[in-house]
């Protein structure tokens, strides 16, 4: 191995061993993934018949192209978008007033937010769409006597049923979400807090919640995109979200799949954009963290 | 001359479960002095320095810090427990230095100092953020104003965080073993800070191993062990001729 080259009997072995290390000019042939070349191969085939088979299919492609953007269905589209952010910001609103109480160390707080999750956990939400819409049965009038009074039937219009009804059984989930957003936060940044003179309050607006926050997008997001379906519940209670209103019209045409057709893509393009609006509100709330900012 | 007491810590006891962790502690600081607090871990150095500023509470014995009783109101023959607010204004003549640092991650340098001043205190942010940058300056730290804590080493994100307990403009500043989680190369930077402090008058109160650090600069030293205190006394009397045998053992361990 060491021999020097200068010894003429030794200088062919010397140049066969530098030969074998000088490998720049070969040529590099990538790697065969043959079971990702037959399995692309299959799924093309299968999206192909899949396409083949709507288009053979009694699909009549003209209404779901005339009715994508007829008002009705537009005009039910945003229905569902007001419903989604209502029910939502009173479910955000609930869930956070209740992991806090849930945490607060004061016991009839903490057992009432127990007991709202207990409840409004344990029931379906279609069922309690259903309770609010009907509560004119056994309140017929709601108010404080004396000082005003309305009738129930007046108030408990669909949309304010389907708001209370799914806004405050999301509340429930939302709840424990903002709990183990509370929960990851490290007890020295409470320590810390409380050193620099800061109250209860104050300690988690400013410090405590916007780390939590960090651990809530991910699922809260999530929930904004199940509410956005969720609403579709609402349809039971004559809301005219858009499959309520996508119903209405195949009841007229019984275009049914044609009209569901119309329903799914709308709902795809909200959850589409959701989800890229979900990831630019994790960045924001990642600043300062590194293991984040190293994945953007 | 009679010395001007800040801190006065009587009969302060504490206990965990079974676990006498604080037994009758009494302790005397004066204004402008340095006390460190030595002992062996779980001797309950670090419960009694978090009993003053009220993050732990004491089962018995009080603590007045500038004539004030820590958590309570004396109203006639009757102590009231003070509400929330007013434990958090008692609070804020306190700072407090911690082991693991326990700066606010999402808050760059020069936010986590004037955080306090604006949010607690009141102060116009634009005073308080330059009041913030001086602070960084004395720290040594001006460069790194707009850093977050991730991108700072430990030796700076300590040196942020006194920053930020002087940014209260404090009476006292609390350490609770500022040095201890720290890679050994950057633990002069942070106990320089503190000399510094020491040297412009602050009262401080700090526990700690670096003995060092408690011989050339604390007035006085106190050694505890389970709970109470063993000896207290000038720096340089307690570490270097101990009254107390388990003293002298802990110094020597300490040293080898």
């Amino acid at each position: 191995m060491t021999t020097p080259s200068s010894s003429p009997i030794n200088a062919a072995p010397a140049t066969r061993e530098r030969d074998r290390y000088e490998i720049a000019h070969l040529k590099l042939v990538p790697k065969r993934h043959i079971g990702r070349t037959i399995s692309a191969a299959v799924v093309i085939i299968l999206l192909l018949a899949l396409i083949r088979a709507f288009s053979v299919g009694q699909i009549e492609w003209s209404y779901v192209r005339d009715f994508l953007f007829a008002p009705v269905i537009l005009q039910g589209l945003i229905n569902t978008l007001i419903m989604t952010v209502a029910a939502m910001a009173i479910g955000i609103v609930l869930g956070v007033l209740s992991a806090v109480m849930r945490i607060s160390g004061n016991p009839v707080l903490s057992w009432i937010s127990v007991g709202y999750v207990w409840i409004f956990r344990g029931a379906p939400a279609l069922l309690q769409l259903m309770l609010w819409f009907n509560l004119a049965l056994i309140f017929p009038t709601l108010g404080i006597p004396g000082l005003f009074e309305f009738r129930t039937v007046d108030i408990m219009t669909p949309f304010v049923a389907a708001m209370l009804g799914l806004g405050i059984s999301q509340g429930a989930y939302t709840s424990e979400v903002v709990r183990s957003g509370l929960l990851s936060v490290d007890s020295g940044q409470y320590e810390a807090a409380r050193t620099i003179g800061m109250t209860q309050m104050k300690m988690l607006r400013r410090i405590v919640l916007p780390q939590a926050m960090r651990v809530m997008v991910p699922p809260i997001g999530n929930e904004v995109i199940g509410m956005v379906k969720l609403t579709s519940l609402a349809s039971v209670i004559q809301f005219t979200e858009i499959l309520h209103n996508a119903q209405v019209i195949y009841y007229a045409n019984t275009r049914v799949l044609e009209l569901l057709l119309v329903a799914s893509f709308w709902y795809l393009v909200v959850v589409t954009i959701l989800s890229v609006g979900q990831q630019r509100i994790e960045r924001y709330f990642g600043r300062g963290s590194k293991s984040i900012r190293a994945s953007v | 001359m009679s010395k001007d007491i800040l801190v006065k810590a009587i009969d302060v006891s504490k206990k965990f479960d079974a676990f006498q962790a604080l037994d009758k502690v009494n302790m005397e600081v004066a204004r402008g002095e340095v006390a460190c607090i030595i002992g062996p871990s779980g001797s309950g150095k670090s419960t009694f320095l978090r009993c003053i500023n009220l993050l732990e509470r004491m089962d018995g014995g009080a603590i007045w810090v500038n004539d004030e009783l820590m958590g309570y109101r004396r109203d006639g023959n009757n102590l009231h427990e003070l509400s929330d607010a007013e434990i958090s204004r008692q609070r804020r003549r306190i700072g407090m230095v911690f082991q693991r640092f326990n700066l606010f991650p999402h808050k760059t340098a020069v936010e986590n100092i004037f955080e306090g001043p604006v949010q607690v205190l009141g102060e116009n942010p634009k005073e308080a953020r330059d009041h913030a940058l001086s602070l960084l300056e004395r720290v040594g730290l001006a460069d790194k104003a707009n850093h977050y804590p991730s991108e700072l080493s430990g030796g700076q994100q300590q040196r942020v965080a006194i920053a930020r307990a002087m940014g209260m403009r404090p009476e006292l500043i609390l350490f609770d073993e500022p040095t201890s989680a720290l890679d050994p190369e950057l633990v002069s930077e942070v106990l320089d800070v503190m000399r510094n402090l020491a040297s412009s008058g602050m009262t401080m109160i700090v526990v700690t191993h670096e003995l060092g650090f408690a011989r050339n600069v604390a007035n006085t030293v106190t050694f505890m062990e389970t709970g109470k205190v063993v000896e207290t006394g000038p720096a340089s009397q307690v570490l270097t001729t101990p009254a107390s045998a388990r003293t002298a053992e802990f110094i020597r361990a300490v040293h080898n």
